[in-house]
């Protein structure tokens, strides 16, 4: 939606202050040839292929010849029912991987969020020494391919990997890290004594799994991912915190001080508002990262252990090139697609109605609540 | 706002003029190719031929297997006078879907029993069997594995089956003769416990149907029927099966291989952190390779309430129905699945031959290995039907939590599962 508005913004004035109608086609004209290039590859390596893959999401098309056959039949919403629906093995995967990213998502997104903003306001610092050095090196995991980042997990987290052993200096004896499907929250229940969780839990199911399962936290291989998503792109991040960050103006800053405001207030009240803008762009990105990662699995776990590492979008291609389920596969990316778009809207949202400061947000949001 | 609107209707329909345009280019370009091979490509009709070269597409298991199939496909070509493409797969599924929907497969390629169904269904291979000369020398079972609707689809390229392999040295450490080799489950059960000793277990095992479904077969069961057509997870013959592994298990005297910090049997019997195994032929590679200090000898796998039984794996030489020159490809098929080219690779890579004639031989070449190939009378393949490998790997990841689970509860789950692929 927002992206319509803003490239349709510029008619604006034209439309409140008609022209001869000559020139402005002229114009036309030219504003379209100038952008013809980049219409036409978009179109056809982003456009095409998205609507193709429309269309097999409500087609019967098994994967032999173009989708566009005369023997390719559309079959509307079977895809997406038996997905959503149907109850079998193919929604019960789906919810799987579903859950499993939601954990991955919940925990991945606030965290790398909170690391680079602390990294950012460390290497921001002009009392740092060093400034340089600290940026490359926490900037570093991002710039390295995950695929070889993934290998190095691997071998970091087997079960006699470097993290054991450290582990197993402080006392403490290591899972099995990307063998173990035990859910984080499960552990920590059973330790406390809850073995199973109650009935009104295990017996109602959401798209195929319990509600105890939904509830379960990541796996203890997840977890291993999440710690590698959180180290990969909090560098990311902390770059573009750097940049807003050095975008503010010290006056405001400087008034805060003679008000006799501390670092820290000057840090929630003064900083964070201003960097709002930066903050949305973070979470949005990061959402929609994390909603589709897919080369750590492929490269790492392919879903293992107990289908705890599965991810809609390794799903998506497992669906289509392995099992020849190419419709249920393209239903998956775009139902992915949509849980993205509505997850960035209401955050959208969120940021846009909450107010600058989170200590009080009950009395500013009703000042501005009508909007 | 008028304009806005003029506007978007322009796009919309510059956008669909576009779709349009390349869609119908890209439409005819794969039409084309499909009909490309132009003399009769139907199935029923004669095969293909033409000038056109073949592409071989393969997952190799290693640098050996790679050698050996390109010098063989390159010989034949050197004979035939036919060219050929021998092109080593990362990701075979893969890339083999992606040249089904384009039109240009590559014309032969390894295919699995479990991927076979998805790609006959859509008419993507040449059922190819009933013209081979030798097509009786086949072992049936594994013919059985290779057909789909009625129609013996390609050649089975080889195959290979799992036994219990011992570690020598641990089984005189622990007191045992050979007269204590298992023949039963309850033996098994015993020398397992005998062999639990000195930090390792007596027996180590993947957690998974490909090595468990061994226990359900001596039980009398299996997941489907021979023919893939029915269900019959839910069998009690299964339902014991897993109860005696569960018990295993429970005993302590049974440990999967990722419990014990391996990734497969074949790595925890190397590390020598258990005194058994089961196994595929392919160990044998895998232990000279590796663990060339561990000493080791194969026996047949205990008989269990039904009798023995274990379980068999094999690829096939697929066929593209799209491929142009299907003649030659038949031909190479043919050389690649003759007694000799089999027993090359057998030496070259491992795997046993699939047709009984080169059996005797295979025996006297490798006669420490002869209980993988007895087991051909008793094995049984795994299921085949179209979605079934998705359902294993569900039932898989119930397995790795059997010693906790219930059995009955497990196989019901996959009973339903497989149940809605045969129901349809």
């Amino acid at each position: 939606m927002s992206t319509t508005s803003t490239t349709t913004g510029p008619a604006g004035p034209v439309t409140t202050r008609p022209r001869r109608s000559a020139a402005r086609s002229g114009e036309a004209v030219s504003g379209w040839l100038f952008t013809a290039p980049v219409v036409v590859l978009l179109g056809l390596f982003l456009g095409v292929p998205v609507l193709m893959a429309l269309w097999v999401s409500v087609s019967d098309w098994t994967g032999r010849g173009s989708p566009f056959s005369a023997g390719v039949h559309f079959v509307g919403a079977r895809n997406y029912s038996e997905l959503l629906t149907g109850g079998g093995l193919a929604t019960q995967d789906f919810g799987t991987a579903l859950k499993n990213n939601a954990w991955y998502v919940v925990v991945v997104v606030p965290v790398q969020t909170a690391l680079s903003l602390v990294l950012a306001v460390l290497v921001n610092q002009a009392a740092l020494r060093g400034r340089g050095f600290f940026r490359t090196a926490f900037y570093f995991p991002s710039v390295t391919s995950s695929v070889a980042i993934t290998v190095l997990w691997l071998f970091l987290f087997s079960a006699s990997g470097a993290v054991n052993q450290v582990l197993g200096w402080v006392g403490i004896n290591g899972p099995n890290w990307f063998n173990d499907p035990t859910g984080v929250l499960h552990a920590l229940l059973k330790a406390l004594g809850v073995q199973d969780g109650p009935a009104a839990l295990t017996d109602h199911r959401l798209l195929g799994v319990t509600w105890w399962d939904w509830l379960g936290g990541p796996s203890v291989a997840m977890s291993a991912f999440i710690v590698m998503a959180v180290f990969t792109t909090s560098g990311t991040f902390m770059l573009l915190f750097v940049a807003a960050l050095q975008n503010l103006s010290g006056e405001v800053t400087e008034a805060a001080v003679m008000d006799g405001a501390n670092g820290w207030q000057r840090f929630w009240r003064i900083t964070l508002p201003q960097l709002r803008p930066t903050l949305f762009t973070v979470l949005t990105l990061g959402l929609i990262g994390t909603w589709q990662v897919f080369d750590q699995i492929y490269t790492g776990t392919q879903g293992a252990p107990g289908k705890t590492t599965l991810t809609p979008a390794y799903l998506s291609y497992q669906t289509s090139f392995v099992n020849q389920e190419w419709g249920q596969g393209a239903a998956i990316a775009f139902i992915l697609f949509v849980i993205i778009v509505v997850l960035t809207l209401f955050q959208r949202w969120l940021l846009r109605e909450r107010s600058e400061r989170r200590p009080r947000p009950v009395r500013r949001a009703s000042e501005r609540g009508t909007r | 706002m008028q304009r806005r609107i003029q506007r978007t209707v322009t796009i919309a329909a510059l956008v669909s003029v576009v779709t349009l345009t390349v869609g119908a280019c890209g439409g005819s370009g794969f039409s084309d190719s499909g009909g490309a091979g132009g003399t009769g490509a139907g199935t029923d009709g004669e095969l293909t031929s033409s000038k056109d070269g073949l592409t071989v597409l393969f997952a190799p298991s290693g640098d050996a297997e790679t050698a050996s199939v390109t010098s063989a496909v390159e010989s034949w070509s050197k004979s035939s006078g036919v060219g050929t493409t021998v092109v080593p797969a990362t990701q075979l599924n893969q890339q083999l879907s992606q040249g089904f929907a384009s039109g240009k497969p590559a014309d032969v390629f390894y295919l699995s029993s479990d991927a076979l169904a998805g790609y006959a269904s859509n008419g993507s291979l040449l059922a190819y069997g009933d013209r081979l000369p030798n097509k009786d020398d086949f072992y049936p079972a594994l013919v059985k594995s290779f057909t789909y609707d009625g129609k013996f689809y390609c050649a089975p390229k080889d195959f290979s089956t799992l036994q219990l392999v011992i570690n020598t040295d641990m089984w005189k450490a622990a007191g045992l003769t050979d007269a204590d080799v298992p023949t039963t489950w309850d033996q098994l059960k015993t020398v397992s416990q005998k062999l639990t000793r000195d930090g390792h277990v007596g027996l180590s095992v993947s957690g998974e149907y490909a090595r468990l479904g061994a226990f359900m077969v001596q039980a009398g069961g299996n997941l489907m029927n021979a023919d893939s057509t029915e269900a019959t997870a839910d069998s009690q013959a299964n339902v014991q099966a897993l109860q005696y592994v569960k018990g295993l298990l429970d005993g302590g005297e049974l440990k999967y291989a990722k419990d014990l910090g391996a990734g497969w049997g074949g790595e925890a019997f190397g590390k020598g952190l258990a005194a058994m195994t089961i196994e595929g032929n392919w160990i044998t590679g895998a232990l000279s390779k590796d663990y060339p200090g561990v000493k080791y000898q194969v026996v047949e796998l205990p008989a269990g309430p039904a009798g023995k039984g274990s379980l068999q794996f094999s690829n096939c030489w697929g066929i593209a129905a799209d491929s142009p020159n299907q003649a030659a490809a038949l031909k190479l098929v043919e050389q690649l699945t003759s007694a000799d080219s089999q027993l090359a690779f057998s030496k070259a890579f491992g795997p046993m031959p699939s047709i009984g004639s080169a059996a005797e031989q295979w025996k006297t070449e490798n006669p420490q290995l002869v209980p993988f190939l007895d087991a051909v009378d008793y094995a049984q393949g795994v299921p085949t039907a179209k979605g079934s490998a998705d359902v294993v790997t569900d039932l898989n990841s119930k397995l790795e939590s059997l010693a906790t689970g219930d059995p009955q509860q497990i196989l019901s789950q996959t009973q339903t599962n497989l149940q809605a692929l045969t129901g349809k």
